[in-house]
């Protein structure tokens, strides 16, 4: 570098500077900081909840009009009212009212405007002008104004505020899952460097054999085994992931342990324990972070890929690998239900991984 | 060398068996069984079902039953599929699953080591950053999200190619593309960065300055070291592959072996699934023993002794 004249500048501060000047990374850190608060704040913003149904509005396409459009409007009042054996007159519609002339042989029941109401295209259901006798009327609702701007999926669920709640779940088992990973690779390579020797061999050895393993054929076997809840698949995952983690961690500890500030610690007599507490782990942090970020997209995969099997995350909650399972099933007359929560999940892998790796470059002490 | 392949597989015998056991053990311990339905049988029929599949002995008896048929090449009766052996299942799918996964594999390693070497060559140039594009793309995006866009693409939209199926060759291309496309993305990083290295080393210079044509330097000199990274590479592939083909022949409806192991863990269909997972488990163990000793052939300073 150039400004070696420059006064002193800590790693964090360079890795910082490094950092602004990588534009992936930092259009990745936008998209993620807008992703998270997608994923906090989406789900209680979007118009509809994520598990109500509008029958009606099955496999709606997604649409900046509002729903029902006009041309449905008509056959779903003549739907509502079919088993309301009364005669309909000409319904016509008038500024967001709908007029719906009845007449029938019997006298009409007044309550009979609940069937309008049960209907997701109609509120504000009732009768006005009965005739004297009460064999003839007229049924006026308010015509709904439903914005799908996704579309819906096939039983009627907005998928706008599914893919919000998707963020979510897969976010929240991202972070969990990766923290779960960390705890064990962290410890167990500190651990093992630490000691050194040969437990160090047996517990290196042991990692190498689980990295040889079809270990994701284990993780499908557990989570289908014993029941498809959340806490499992932290664990599974974390179970899965945490062995570059612990190699890396391994690495560090080994050139640590050489340190003077250990051996003065040792020397004055402090515990093992004691020394990987307060000296090796964190010491190990700025390499650790780096790894976090780039574990974060690869423990969302491996959700979302058991969620795309099915054994993920179960109904009504959802995450981004269901939904694509879902997209995938109904390409055929619903391509928007795969295009949208592919490209969500594009573009989350996306920025996930250049911000990664300009962290990377940023940290690395490697090409100061 | 003969005797490190040997050694190399004595080893991998314990591997095995530890797969084995735990797969077995872990299965038996979950609850339900593979005859629990939404009409619960009666008692009689529940015990005469047992007896026959030998479910009513203790455990670690089955377990030795199990191993005992497992070493005769026998894989035991599917609990689901009543009237066939696990053995004949997975016969069926496997000759499925391995031509999808090898032409993957070749494809991978073939068009992978063609754009990380044109890349090399033509380095911060246009070619380079559309290679290095691609190749950030394999990385990032998931066989799960490629296999059913890519049917959405050229099989729904486009109708260039069937969507499902299996038997004909234009039903191979888009599984295998979806499945080789990660693969394709590192082993074209590997070679891409292996290649720039290697141009640069001494032996490719002392080859140029004898006046060896271009391509032969390329080809012979550089593309012999570059390729290394590559080689080791290829075991984590093809357990790459492997998961892979679970979401491939889902999405394209094949009749592989991944499908099997999905739904037989579904059904508790146990001896499909350990069928399924020492199928596997051999495949992996077998195919890093091969890259182990493509190593040693392909670089003279690798010795195994």
């Amino acid at each position: 570098m150039t400004d070696t004249a420059a006064p002193g500048r800590s790693l964090w501060a360079t890795a910082l500077l490094r950092l602004r000047r990588n534009r992936a990374a930092m259009a990745s850190l936008v998209i993620l900081a807008l992703i998270a608060c997608l994923a906090i704040f989406g789900p209680r913003l979007a118009p509809h909840g994520y598990a109500e149904v509008y029958p009606e509005f099955v496999k709606v396409a997604p649409s900046l009009r509002p729903y029902p459009q006009e041309d449905q409007v008509i056959p779903a009042a003549e739907r509502a009212l079919k088993r309301a054996r009364v005669e309909l007159g000409e319904i016509t519609i008038d500024n967001g009212t709908v007029r719906i002339p009845l007449t029938s042989p019997r006298e009409i029941d007044p309550r009979l405007a609940r069937y309008l109401d049960r209907s997701d295209v109609f509120t504000e259901a009732r009768i006005v002008d009965l005739s004297p006798d009460g064999k003839s009327a007229v049924a006026e609702a308010r015509v709904q104004q439903l914005y799908f701007l996704m579309g819906t999926d096939a039983n009627g669920r907005d998928l706008l505020s599914r893919i919000l709640i998707s963020l979510r779940i897969s976010l929240t088992i991202g972070l969990l899952a990766t923290a779960v990973a960390l705890t064990i690779g962290v410890v167990y390579g500190a651990t093992a460097g630490f000691l050194g020797g040969r437990i160090d061999n047996l517990m290196m050895r042991v990692v190498d054999i689980l990295y040889s393993l079809p270990f994701v054929f284990f993780v499908i076997l557990l989570v289908v085994f014993f029941g498809r809840n959340v806490v499992l698949m932290f664990i599974a995952v974390g179970a899965v992931e945490w062995l570059d983690m612990a190699r890396i961690v391994r690495g560090q500890t080994l050139s640590l342990r050489r340190r003077e500030f250990v051996q003065a610690a040792e020397a004055m007599g402090v515990s093992g324990g004691a020394i990987i507490r307060r000296h090796i782990i964190p010491n190990t942090l700025g390499t650790v972070i780096i790894y976090m970020t780039l574990l974060i997209p690869k423990v969302i995969l491996l959700e979302s890929f058991l969620s795309f099997l099915g054994l993920g995350v179960q109904e009504p909650l959802t995450s981004l690998g269901v939904l694509i399972a879902e997209g995938a099933k109904n390409m055929r007359n619903a391509p928007y239900m795969l295009i949208y929560p592919a490209a969500t999940m594009t573009v989350l892998l996306f920025a996930l991984n250049f911000l990664g790796d300009g962290l990377r470059d940023a940290l690395d002490p490697k090409d100061r | 060398m003969l005797i490190y392949a040997l050694r190399r597989l004595l080893g991998a015998i314990p591997t095995l068996f530890i797969i084995v056991t735990a797969a077995f053990f872990m299965m038996r311990l979950a609850p339900g069984g593979p005859f629990d339905q939404e009409r619960t049988l009666e008692a009689t029929v529940m015990a005469n079902l047992n007896a026959t599949f030998g479910l009513d002995k203790p455990l670690w008896q089955q377990y030795a039953i199990y191993l005992g048929n497992l070493f005769q090449g026998d894989m035991g009766p599917s609990f689901i599929y009543r009237d066939k052996r696990v053995h004949e299942i997975l016969a069926e799918g496997l000759p499925v699953s391995v031509q999808l996964g090898a032409s993957a594999l070749l494809l991978a390693f073939v068009l992978g080591t063609a754009l990380g070497t044109v890349a090399a060559l033509r380095q911060n140039s246009r070619v380079d950053y559309a290679v290095i594009a691609v190749a950030t793309f394999g990385i990032t995006v998931p066989n799960f999200v490629v296999a059913p866009v890519l049917s959405l693409v050229f099989a729904v939209m486009l109708g260039w190619l069937p969507a499902q199926g299996w038997g004909d060759w234009r039903q191979m291309i888009l599984p295998v593309i979806a499945l080789a496309l990660p693969q394709v993305a590192v082993i074209a990083r590997l070679i891409r960065g292996a290649m720039i290295e290697a141009l640069r080393s001494d032996h490719v210079r002392t080859a140029r300055a004898y006046g060896l044509p271009a391509r032969m330097v390329v080809a012979k000199h550089a593309l012999r070291a570059a390729i290394l990274p590559a080689i080791s590479y290829l075991g984590p592939a093809a357990a790459a592959l492997l998961t892979g083909s679970i979401v491939v022949e889902q999405v394209f409806n094949l009749p592989g072996i991944g499908r099997y192991f999905v739904q037989g863990a579904l059904n508790r269909d146990y001896t499909l699934v350990m069928g399924t997972v020492v199928i596997v488990a051999v495949f992996v163990v077998v195919f890093n023993l091969l890259v182990d000793l493509a190593y040693a052939l392909l670089d003279p300073r690798v010795r195994y002794d």
